[in-house]
């Protein structure tokens, strides 16, 4: 049963068709899955005529026996979170500040803010924290934080630009026309209201910084894909499989659990239907996945029901 | 002046390893640019399709590798899949795994661009009794692609920032020459910095400058 209203709901030959082809699908997939299995658990020999165990066997997970790993990995778990929370605090305040300056009336604030910001949103993030390490010599833990921070800034800065301007003109109107200042205007009426409705992508953003403390390798800073490279170096290269596959598995756990928790988040405290805001997108991509939808019958027709992450996440 | 004529033999010292990792940036973006483009469009196709199975797929595709830092999927490319008989130098397994990292954020794009179409036209196609691939072919799709434009373009000025982790992967791109000039040149450590910020920022700008204007020109329009 489907409410999408690109299609009718569909009979019962179109049900078997289409659940035969999801079987044969799943069987390839699978089938797929163990002949990759079976090459990887193969033994191999190397090009000097060694033969090398294969990936799955117990000569390369032993160290999983070992809590040295384990504590290592769990080092590794805390410098990470460490680093994005104090990023991510950063990022919203950075954000916020290029957001005002953005959309000062002075065009001495506006437009170097505009300069900033450009550069900031447009160099490699892996570049800003080289930049940071070397020019400030902070050390690997700030010049992570503070180039995740300042990029990451940026963005949520752009975003939240977008959604002052998105706001309907009588918003400032009104507040300036009960006696509010201009900077008050915004920090009262205007600015709640766009944090409000940039929530969902503010909050992708926050788990892209969280995926992006990996590229804190590049000051030595211990986080997790560090660990698994200190790992690797320490035990020996034939255990690279074992830690690369716990250190997936660990990643995908932390951001598949904070992406949750943000759409919950967005979900709860997001831009209710029939709010004052207007309901196009001014930024196609943004904001924008309630078209097409049905949201009175609860059903999502384009397969899911989350909030748009489609401007975020880079 | 001493300091001067420095600063410009550095400058000339390195920029043919500059301008060689400039034209690797450039090709990891074209290829896996049209990689992820061709992908993302079909992943994106398969997340609205009537199929569910097709659906559930897309689904988790989308969500196991947005979810995992680039480095790890280029580690996986650069070093799992020789494994399993892909026989291809680093450099294009590095394209590789942009292509797949990349390929869901333009899903994502293209989804959006989807949605942002009135429910209204596609309600009046189905109405005249069109059917799923007439709906989307003749009515969404040829509004949808102007929505989906910008978004695409700043899922592509992501992607060249992103080329830089392939430096860590044998790949000579531009971050990676940056890094060997810095140490290099440790006394013009700022110069050399500057000198690859500016390159990446002549991609990035233009393509942001375009995005914003085709954002406007589709503005006027809806």
């Amino acid at each position: 049963m489907s409410a999408s209203v690109l299609y009718d709901a569909p009979g019962p030959k179109t049900r078997r068709n289409s659940a035969i082809a999801s079987v044969v699908g799943a069987m390839l997939i699978i089938a797929l899955i163990v002949w990759a299995y079976f090459i990887l658990a193969a033994p191999r020999v190397s090009a000097n005529g060694a033969e090398q165990p294969g990936l799955f066997d117990p000569s390369r997970t032993d160290i999983l026996a070992d809590p040295e790993v384990w504590g290592a990995f769990g080092r590794g778990v805390v410098n990470t979170l460490r680093m994005a929370g104090v990023a991510a605090v950063l990022a919203i305040i950075v954000g916020i500040l290029f957001s005002f300056g953005r959309t000062a009336a002075s065009k001495w604030i506006r437009i170097p803010t505009s300069i900033l910001l450009e550069i900031f949103r447009g160099m490699p993030l892996l570049l800003l924290i080289f930049f940071v390490f070397l020019m400030f010599s902070t050390g690997g833990y700030w010049a992570g934080v503070l180039g995740l921070g300042i990029y990451n800034g940026a963005i949520i800065g752009e975003a939240l630009r977008a959604g002052i301007s998105s706001l309907p003109k009588g918003q400032r109107e009104g507040g300036l026309s009960i006696g509010l200042t201009s900077l008050q205007t915004r920090f009262i009426v205007e600015f709640p209201q766009a944090f409000r409705q940039m929530l969902p992508i503010i909050l992708a953003q926050l788990v892209v910084l969280l995926k992006d403390t990996s590229l804190a390798y590049v000051v030595a800073y211990p986080e997790l894909s560090r660990t698994i490279k200190e790992l690797q170096n320490f035990y020996g290269s034939r255990y690279v499989f074992t830690l690369f596959a716990i250190g997936l598995v660990i990643y995908l756990v932390m951001n598949v659990s904070l992406s949750y928790i943000a759409r919950y988040i967005a979900k709860k405290s997001g831009p209710k239907d029939g709010a004052t805001t207007p309901n196009t997108p001014k930024q196609p991509g943004v904001d924008g996945t309630r078209a097409i939808t049905m949201p009175p019958r609860g059903h999502a027709s384009y397969g899911v029901d989350n909030g748009s992450t489609g401007g975020g996440g880079y | 002046m001493d300091v001067i004529s420095n600063a410009i033999d550095a400058l000339v010292d390195i920029t043919p390893l500059y301008m060689q990792g400039f034209l690797l940036t450039l090709a990891l973006l074209g290829i896996a640019g049209v990689g992820a483009f061709i992908l993302g469009v079909l992943i994106a196709a398969m997340r609205i399709s009537p199929v569910p199975s097709l659906r559930v797929f897309a689904t988790v595709y989308t969500e196991i590798l947005r979810n995992i830092p680039l480095l790890l999927v280029l580690f996986f490319c650069a070093f799992v899949l020789p494994i399993l008989g892909v026989d291809l130098d680093y450099f294009l397994l590095a394209a590789l795994g942009l292509t797949l990292y990349t390929s869901p954020f333009v899903a994502e794009a293209v989804r959006s661009g989807f949605n942002g179409v009135p429910v209204g036209q596609a309600e009046a196609a189905r109405s005249i009794g069109m059917g799923f691939t007439q709906t989307v072919g003749l009515v969404i799709l040829p509004q949808a692609s102007r929505m989906v434009v910008p978004p695409l373009i700043n899922v592509f000025i992501a992607l060249t920032k992103n080329t830089s982790v392939a430096g860590a992967f044998f790949v000579n791109e531009l971050f990676k020459a940056t890094g060997a000039a810095s140490r290099d040149h440790g006394d013009l450590v700022l110069l050399t910095l500057v000198y690859a910020a500016a390159l990446y920022l002549a991609i990035t700008i233009p393509l942001g400058l375009i995005a914003g204007a085709i954002e406007k020109k589709v503005m006027v329009l809806r």
